[in-house]
C-alpha cells in the first residue's frame, strides 16, 4: 500500500513528532523502502496460527500488596529538564512537574 | 595483562600480584590513549571508576572476593547506572543522569567489580553500525575506516582494543552478535527473560535482552554467573535455580571432546546474500568441529527470509509505544521555546530523536493505527510463531545450530548509512533468534581479506535450545582450545610501546 505525504504527516502527528515538509518528502522515501520490506509476510497464509506476543509461555507474577517503593521525589525531580522559553529553571514547583497551561 | 582473561586476571588480583587500582588504572591510561579516536566510551569517570577500585582492593585484603571482584568491565550506556549519565546514544538523554541502577550494574557492583565507564552504541539501540549515536559514531580497532557493527558497537570496539577486561551489551535482533562478529570476539545473548531488563533502556521489550561480551566463552560464562538471575522487578524475567555457566566448560579432555555432538547447518544460512570470504571462514570453523567429535547435519529454518520483514513491524512496534515515555515532561530533552502542550511534545520529540529513531516510531505508529494492526501487527506476530516453530522442529535433529553471525565482515563507515533496508540486512542470521527468544553467540572464527587487503574478523554463530547457554558456551569453550582466533588482537600501540 503506497503512502502519501499527508499519511506521513498523520502518522507523526499521532506519534507526536513535529516534521517540516522536507522532512515528511525524505521520510516518505525511506518508509516506502522499508514498508515493501514488510510487505513480503503478506504473501504468507497464517490462517488459523495462533498470534506469538512472547517467547516464553509464563504467565504474569503476582505479588503482595505491600509498599515495595520509598519516596524519591526529590531526587527524580533533580533531573527534570529546565522549563524552557526563556528559563533555564528546572520545570518543576512545589513538588511538581511545569507544562503549558491545559485546562483554562 | 590487558590481554589476560578474567580467570587469569582474578588470579593476579587474588596473590595481589596487582592491585585492582593498578589494573584499573592501566585501562585507563589505554582508554585515554585510544579513545579519543576509537570513541568506544560516551561517559568516563576516572574519579568514580578508581574509587570503585579501592574498594575492591579493600575487599580481596578482607578475603571477600569473587571471581569478577576488581576487574574493570565496560557498561552499555543502555544501562542506568546510579549518578552516571545515561545516554542511551540519544540527544533525548544527553544530559538523563540516571537516579537508579539496572539490575544488571547491581549485579556488577555486588560482584565487586568496576564500572571503567558507559560505551557507545546505536540510538536506543537501533541500529547495525553505532552510526546512529548522537555521540557520533565507533571506530572498528581492526580498521578504523570501518564500523564495529551495532547496536553494541562501543562495547565490542573496547573488548577488541583491551580498553576493558570485558564488556555488557544488549541484543534485541543482534546487538551483541553482529558486532562481536564485526570485532572478532565472543559475545552471548542468553534466552530472553534470563537477565533481568529492569533499568535497561526499553527498546522493543518482548526481544530485548542482555549478555555478556569478551574474549573468550569462558570469559563469557564467568560474566553469565554475575548477570543472569531472578529479578522480581522485571515482569519478564524467569524463577529458575541459579546456574553456574562454568559448569561445563572443565569436564571434558578427551581427543573428542564434542563426540555426538549433532551440529545444525541451517541451508538457508549458507544462500545468497552470504560474502564467499565469510562462508569459507565458517565452513573452515565447521569442518574444525568435526575434529572435535562432533556430527553434522543439514536442517532447515524455512521462514529465515521473514525473519526481517517482522521483526521489522514488531520491533517498532514495541518501541513507538515503549519511547512514547520520552515527552520532555519529566526528564530528558525539553524543547527551549514552545507555545501550548501539544507544540512542547512534537518539538520536544522532533529535537530529541534521530533520524532512525524516528522512522522506527513512525513505523511502529502505523503498524499499530486504526485500520492496519490486523494486516501487519498480528500478521507478523502469527509468523513469529512459524519462526519459533521452525527452531523447534530443528532441535529435533541436532543439539546446537552454527551458521555465520553476520553477512560480511565490517563495512565502510557510511556506505549504509542511507539505505535502512541494507542496514536491516544486517541482522539476516541473528533476528530469528530473537523472535524465538533462544539463546545465541557470535565467537571469531578467523579473518576474511577483502579487495582492499584488510584480514577483518568473522564470527561463528552458534544458537541453543532455549537454556542451553552453558551447553553453548562449552561447544564455544573446546573450539577456542584448538584454536586461537579469540586470541587475535589489533596492533594498537601505547606511546613508547615495542612492538
Amino acid at each position: 500500500m503506497a503512502l502519501s505525504i499527508e499519511d506521513i504527516k498523520k502518522i507523526a502527528h499521532l506519534a507526536r513528532i513535529e516534521v517540516s515538509e522536507d522532512e515528511a518528502a525524505a521520510t516518505l522515501t525511506k518508509l516506502t523502502g522499508i514498508l515493501g520490506l514488510i510487505e513480503q509476510m503478506q504473501a504468507v497464509n497464517t490462517a488459523g496460527i495462533v498470534p506469538m506476543s512472547h517467547s516464553q509461555d509464563v504467565v504474569q507474577r503476582l505479588r503482595d500488596d505491600v509498599v515495595t517503593k520509598t519516596n524519591q521525589r526529590e531526587a527524580f525531580q533533580e533531573i527534570a529538564p529546565a522549563l524552557g522559553n526563556g528559563s533555564a529553571e528546572r520545570a518543576v514547583d512545589s513538588g511538581l512537574y511545569l507544562v503549558p497551561k491545559v485546562i483554562e | 595483562m590487558i590481554n589476560s582473561s578474567l580467570k587469569t586476571l582474578g588470579q593476579m588480583l587474588a596473590k595481589k600480584e596487582v592491585s585492582s587500582v593498578e589494573l584499573t588504572q592501566a585501562f585507563l591510561n589505554r582508554i585515554d590513549t585510544f579513545n579519543p579516536e576509537i570513541n568506544a566510551y560516551i561517559s568516563l569517570d576516572h574519579q568514580k571508576t578508581l574509587a570503585q577500585a579501592q574498594a575492591a582492593d579493600a575487599l580481596i585484603a578482607a578475603g571477600n572476593a569473587g571471581p569478577l571482584t576488581g576487574i574493570p568491565i565496560a557498561q552499555k550506556d543502555i544501562f542506568c547506572a546510579r549518578g552516571w549519565k545515561t545516554t542511551c546514544g540519544s540527544k533525548m538523554l544527553a544530559n538523563f543522569v540516571a537516579p537508579y541502577d539496572a539490575d544488571v550494574i547491581t549485579r556488577f557492583d555486588a560482584a565487586g567489580a568496576v564500572n571503567l565507564g558507559k560505551t557507545n552504541m546505536d540510538e536506543f539501540a537501533m541500529g547495525s553500525s553505532n552510526e546512529t549515536s548522537y555521540f557520533g559514531g565507533v571506530k572498528n580497532p581492526w580498521d578504523f575506516t570501518r564500523v564495529p557493527g551495532g547496536s553494541s558497537g562501543g562495547s565490542a570496539a573496547a573488548v577488541s582494543a583491551r580498553l576493558c577486561a570485558a564488556a555488557s551489551g544488549t541484543d534485541t535482533g543482534g546487538s551483541i552478535r553482529q558486532p562481536a562478529s564485526l570485532c572478532g570476539l565472543t559475545g552471548l545473548k542468553p534466552t530472553y527473560g534470563v537477565v533481568s531488563r529492569y533499568g535497561m533502556i526499553a527498546f522493543a521489550s518482548s526481544l530485548d535482552q542482555a549478555g555478556p561480551m569478551a574474549k573468550s566463552a569462558e570469559d563469557c560464562a564467568l560474566m553469565m554467573n554475575v548477570m543472569a538471575g531472578f529479578d522480581e522487578r522485571d515482569s519478564t524475567s524467569l524463577n529458575r535455580e541459579k546456574e553456574d555457566y562454568t559448569r561445563d566448560l572443565y569436564s571434558s579432555n578427551a581427543d573428542k571432546p564434542l563426540q555426538g555432538l549433532r551440529v545444525g547447518l541451517p541451508k538457508e544460512f549458507f544462500a545468497e546474500g552470504l560474502d564467499a570470504g565469510v562462508g569459507q571462514v565458517i565452513q573452515a570453523a565447521i569442518a574444525e568441529y568435526k575434529n572435535l567429535g562432533a556430527e553434522i547435519v543439514e536442517i532447515t529454518l524455512p521462514n529465515t527470509g521473514l525473519s526481517i520483514p517482522v521483526y521489522y513491524v514488531l520491533a517498532p512496534a514495541e518501541a513507538s509505544s515503549n519511547l512514547s515515555r520520552y515527552d520532555g515532561v519529566r526528564y530528558g530533552h525539553r524543547t527551549e521555546e514552545y507555545g501550548d502542550l501539544m507544540d512542547m511534545y512534537c518539538k520536544s520529540r522532533a529535537e530529541g530523536f534521530g533520524a532512525e529513531v524516528k522512522r522506527r516510531i513512525l513505523i511502529g505508529t502505523y503498524v499499530l493505527s486504526a485500520g492496519y494492526y490486523d494486516a501487519y501487527y498480528l500478521k507478523a506476530q502469527q509468523i513469529r510463531r512459524l519462526i519459533a516453530q521452525d527452531f523447534e522442529e530443528a532441535f529435533k535433529h541436532c543439539d546446537v545450530i552454527m551458521g555465520p553471525a553476520a553477512p560480511s565482515t565490517a563495512f565502510k563507515a557510511g556506505e549504509k548509512v542511507d539505505d535502512p533496508v541494507a542496514m536491516y540486512l544486517q541482522d539476516i542470521y541473528t533476528i530469528s533468534t530473537n523472535l524465538a527468544g533462544l539463546p545465541g553467540m557470535s565467537i571469531p572464527a578467523g579473518f576474511s581479506t577483502g579487495s582492499d587487503g584488510k584480514a577483518l574478523p568473522v564470527g561463528l554463530q552458534i544458537i541453543g535450545n532455549y537454556f542451553d547457554e552453558a551447553r553453548m558456551l562449552n561447544v564455544a569453550h573446546q573450539y577456542q582450545q584448538v584454536t586461537d582466533w579469540h586470541a587475535r588482537m589489533p596492533e594498537l600501540k601505547m606511546p613508547g610501546e615495542v612492538a
